[in-house]
This record gives C-alpha cells, sequence and structure tokens, in this order.
C-alpha cells in the first residue's frame, strides 16, 4: 500500500482519525507520518491547555477586552497573541501583562516569588549564593564580571570580585613559587 | 572534532556508569535562558536571531566547559544529521524540524549541549551517567554562572529567569532521571508508581524524550514546578522521589527472582536469543528486547557483558544512526535488517 500523502512510499503507519464522529483512515510512510505527528501535536499540545489557564487568569485580572488589548511596547506581542500561541515575546512582556502574568504563574507553580539563584552581574543576597558564584571561576572572567559590576555600578558585587581576585591572584602565585622551587 | 566522529564513541552518559546505575541510566539538568530585550526565538525577526547566534557563540568561545566545543548551524546539516543529534538526546525534535537560525554547541563528552534558539534563546543541558544530579548541577551551575558573566540575562527579581513560556519561569530548571523499571512493570505495580508520581506534580516521559510514551521499562521522571523552589530543593525532591522508587525497583526484582525465577530466566534468554539471531528486527521489538537483556545482566545472570554495550545499542539502532552507519539513505524494511545485522555483530561473543 502507498502512502496517502505522498503517493510514492510504502505506507507504514496506520492511522485512524475520529473528527466529528466521521472516522477516516490513513496510511502513511515514515517520513509523511513524522511530519503529521508534529502537526497534530501543534494542534492540542501545551499551548492550548495554557490558553485555558490564561482564560481563568483573566477574570482575576479584569474585563476580557482589557486584557487581550494589552501590548508589549518592545516586542508588540498583544495578550491576545499569548493567548493564542501561549508562548511570550521577550523579557519585557512579563513587565507589560503583569498584572495578568502574577494570577497565572501562581497556578501554574503554585507560587509566584523566585527564590533561586541570581544571575552573577546582579546583586547577590546573602553570603552562600555568592560563595558559590566565584568558584571555580578563572581569574580572567572574575576581571571582566568586576568591569561589568563596576559600569552597572553594583558597588558590593565589584568588591565582592575584586577580593576574588586578589585571592585567586595570590594562589595562582603560590603554586608558581611551588612549581619553581620543585 | 567533527559531527561524523560521534558516531563512533559512547555517550559519556551512555556508560553505564556511576551510582545506581542498574536502575538508573542517566541524570540530566537543563536550564531555559533568555537575553533580555531580545526578542524570543518564536517571535524574532530573522536578523534578531542572528545576532543571539553571533553573542552567544561568542560567550560559549569564553566558557571553560565550552571552549573547544562545536557550535553546529542546524540549517548546514541534512535530515539524518539533525535526526541524529535527536537520537542521541543532545537537541530536541522541535530543534530538528524548523532549523531556521538555530543552533546547537556540543561538547566531545556529549556530557554538555546548549540548543540555541529553541523555544527560549539558550537551552542548557548537562547529562551524567547513573543516578548523580549533584555533580550534574555542579557542571551546568559553573557554566551558567560563567555565562551569566557574558550574556546579559532575562532576569526579575519577582520571577526569577525569564522564559518564553510562563511555565518554565523561575529557575528555569528541569531535573530528569531516566530509570529502568522492568521488574515494577512485570510485576504491575509501575501504575500506582506513576500515579504517585504525578500527584506530587512531577512528569513522566518515555525513552527518546518529550512526547514520546514510556517504551520497554524506560520512564523519564522531572519536576514540573519551577518557581518558589530553590534549585537545591527541586533537586532534592526529584532525589527523594527517584531514591523511593529504586528501592521499590530492587525489592520487586528480589520477589521476581525467588519468586519467578524460571519464568525471568526464560524471557531473559529468549530475548538474548532472539537479539543474537534475528534478521529483521523492528525498532519496538528491539526496545522490548534490550531492556530484557539489561535487566539479566543486572541481575547477573547474563555474565561477561558490558552494560555500556547494552546502552549504546539502545541508541545505534535507532532510524539515523542505522543510516549514517550504512552510509545512506534507508527505508523502513531496509532499516530492520541492518538493525538486526548491527545487533549481531555487536552481540557476537
Amino acid at each position: 500500500m502507498l502512502c496517502n500523502i505522498c503517493n510514492k512510499n510504502q505506507a507504514t503507519v496506520h492511522l485512524t482519525e475520529i473528527v466529528d464522529n466521521q472516522m477516516t483512515e490513513l496510511h502513511l510512510c515514515d517520513d509523511c507520518a513524522k511530519k503529521k505527528s508534529i502537526q497534530m501535536e501543534q494542534q492540542f499540545g501545551l499551548s492550548d491547555l495554557l490558553a485555558g489557564l490564561v482564560d481563568y487568569s483573566k477574570q482575576l485580572g479584569g474585563s476580557e477586552k482589557m486584557a487581550a488589548g494589552t501590548q508589549c511596547p518592545f516586542c508588540g506581542l498583544t495578550y491576545e497573541d499569548f493567548r493564542k500561541i501561549g508562548r511570550l515575546g521577550c523579557s519585557e512582556c512579563y513587565t507589560a501583562f503583569g498584572r495578568y502574568l502574577g494570577p497565572l504563574l501562581k497556578r501554574i507553580h503554585g507560587a509566584s516569588q523566585h527564590v533561586g539563584k541570581t544571575p552573577l552581574s546582579l546583586p547577590q543576597e546573602g553570603l552562600k549564593s555568592s560563595a558559590r558564584s566565584v568558584r571555580g571561576s578563572s581569574v580572567t572572567e572574575l576581571k571582566t564580571r568586576l568591569q561589568e559590576a563596576v559600569d552597572h555600578e553594583e558597588f558590593e558585587e565589584a568588591a565582592r570580585l575584586r577580593d576574588a581576585i586578589k585571592e585567586a591572584e595570590k594562589k595562582k602565585k603560590e603554586t608558581k613559587k611551588e612549581n619553581e622551587s620543585e | 572534532m567533527n559531527l561524523n566522529d560521534l558516531i563512533n564513541q559512547v555517550s559519556s552518559w551512555l556508560k553505564g556508569t556511576g551510582p545506581h546505575s542498574d536502575i538508573v541510566i542517566s541524570s540530566r539538568i537543563r536550564l531555559a535562558r533568555n537575553l533580555e530585550k531580545t526578542p524570543f526565538p518564536h517571535w524574532a525577526k530573522k536578523n534578531d536571531a542572528e545576532q543571539v547566534l553571533v553573542s552567544t557563540k561568542a560567550a560559549f568561545e569564553r566558557t571553560a566547559e565550552l571552549k573547544s566545543a562545536v557550535f553546529l548551524h542546524l540549517e548546514e546539516l541534512d535530515n539524518i544529521d539533525k535526526q541524529f543529534l535527536v537520537e542521541r538526546h543532545l537537541m530536541s525534535n522541535e530543534h530538528a524540524v524548523r532549523s531556521n537560525q538555530k543552533a546547537l554547541c556540543v561538547t566531545s563528552r556529549e556530557d554538555v549541549a546548549v540548543m540555541v534558539n529553541e523555544e527560549d534563546h539558550l537551552r542548557i543541558q548537562v547529562m551524567e551517567s547513573g543516578f548523580d544530579l549533584d555533580k550534574t548541577w555542579d557542571v551546568i551551575n559553573s557554566i551558567d554562572d560563567q555565562l551569566s558573566g557574558f550574556l546579559p540575562y532575562a532576569f526579575s527579581r519577582e520571577w526569577g529567569y525569564l522564559t518564553a513560556c510562563p511555565t518554565n519561569t523561575g529557575t528555569g530548571m528541569r531535573g530528569s532521571v531516566m530509570l529502568h523499571l522492568p521488574a515494577l512493570v512485570m510485576s504491575r505495580q509501575i501504575n500506582k508508581v506513576l500515579e504517585a508520581i504525578a500527584k506530587l506534580s512531577f512528569t513522566t516521559r518515555g525513552l527518546y524524550g518529550e512526547g514520546t510514551q514510556a517504551s520497554g521499562n524506560f520512564f523519564q521522571i522531572s519536576n514540573q514546578v519551577s518557581l518558589g523552589l530553590r534549585e537545591e530543593e527541586i533537586l532534592g525532591n526529584i532525589k527523594g522521589v527517584i531514591g523511593q522508587i529504586i528501592e521499590q525497583e530492587q525489592k520487586a526484582r528480589e520477589v521476581l527472582l525467588a519468586e519467578h525465577r524460571e519464568m525471568l530466566e526464560d524471557r531473559i534468554w529468549r530475548s538474548y536469543g532472539t537479539l543474537k539471531n534475528a534478521h529483521i528486527i523492528s525498532s519496538s521489538e528491539t526496545v522490548e528486547l534490550l531492556s530484557m537483556l539489561r535487566l539479566g545482566n543486572d541481575l547477573g545472570l547474563i555474565e561477561n557483558m558490558e552494560r555500556g554495550l547494552i546502552n549504546e545499542l539502545f541508541i545505534l539502532t535507532q532510524p539515523a544512526h542505522l543510516q549514517k552507519l550504512e552510509g545512506k539513505k534507508l527505508s523502513a524494511n531496509e532499516r530492520d535488517v541492518k538493525r538486526a545485522q548491527i545487533i549481531r555483530e555487536r552481540l557476537k561473543v
């Protein structure tokens, strides 16, 4: 039996679809089956489920019209777009749709406050994460970061990096001396 | 390193070593990261996406673990090569299908792989053999720390790392563990286990990743929640749950050996016999039989066989691998023949 889509290759996948009580049978070759399965995944995927959640949280956030019309000033994505595709357009969308996203995140994760790690380029909260962040980094990397911290006027972070560089350079010298004396 | 070199080596995460490697195939962590004020890949114009490729490539070149990694522009690869990378668990199917302005950075050990412009600008993945999420976390955390010094990550104090899909917002982290649970399946306890896992908001997937069904007794279990918990807490939860499942599987194996030894030995040796002698074999039959062979090996019933060899066969018998080994495109029927041939060759004592 030949594939129903390309009519070229041998059909190896046999698919039964029921749409509105109408049953159709499809016989597909490997390649066409793969394409079809990707299409099907897209037809009903995570975005559909997410859209359900979005609809719900919109009720909490304000009137439907207001929500749908909101647009991200940076990338132009509207809340209606987000509702359809289940993906945000850029980092700024989080600010633009903030009041609707808060309840949505809460529904997905059961929480709406991040407590995990912070990028090193930002001031760290608490000693523990700071200690972890410089470990294993080379002096060159630390210096790059130091420059960035200074540029961003993050002086607390800069001081911490400066100390880490001093420490690393001291260690380097000591190893060098040890190697030379051997 | 060249893409074609990969076929002659076993990925480091498939070696069959590490803690609890009789039950746990591998541990994997991925982090979703994006650049601030840059449209996410699905919403980006061509220029934006190309700029992301340039800036991330430069950042990888300054990152210790990625310095000597290969950076592949997916548009330059043919379909078999892309499928080959998917089969090796180095990237997603989604990444292979729409490959415009997409890239993959992969190390020679294949323990680190970064997809560029998949759903998020960066999807960093680290994999280790056996049950070792701590080591996996140390590696990925260091890579992430270094990259954050070179790339302006999209991050908010309130919501953490900002991702294209809100289901990943927060830590952007997904930790997962691939388990081989034949005894729980045979003793019909697996559904109970999977139901319990779902209640604790973990997800179960199959051997071949996202969107695949569990087959051949392989289950990939990962966290769903990424916001409101610290990375170490998320990993601690996974470790706790997986530890329990390992214990259950061990008990089930002991019971099978004690009460149904003959039945078990029969299934295992028949599987071995078929694998060693078949001339035509489908991929689903291969997975089922290799699973039995692995169990036989793990229980010490089949001796003198490397666990890594069995693990490798799961990957080598996939369609794109067979076609790369043969050096040309093969039809489904031709693949069944080639698959049987490869298995016979590798299992020759």
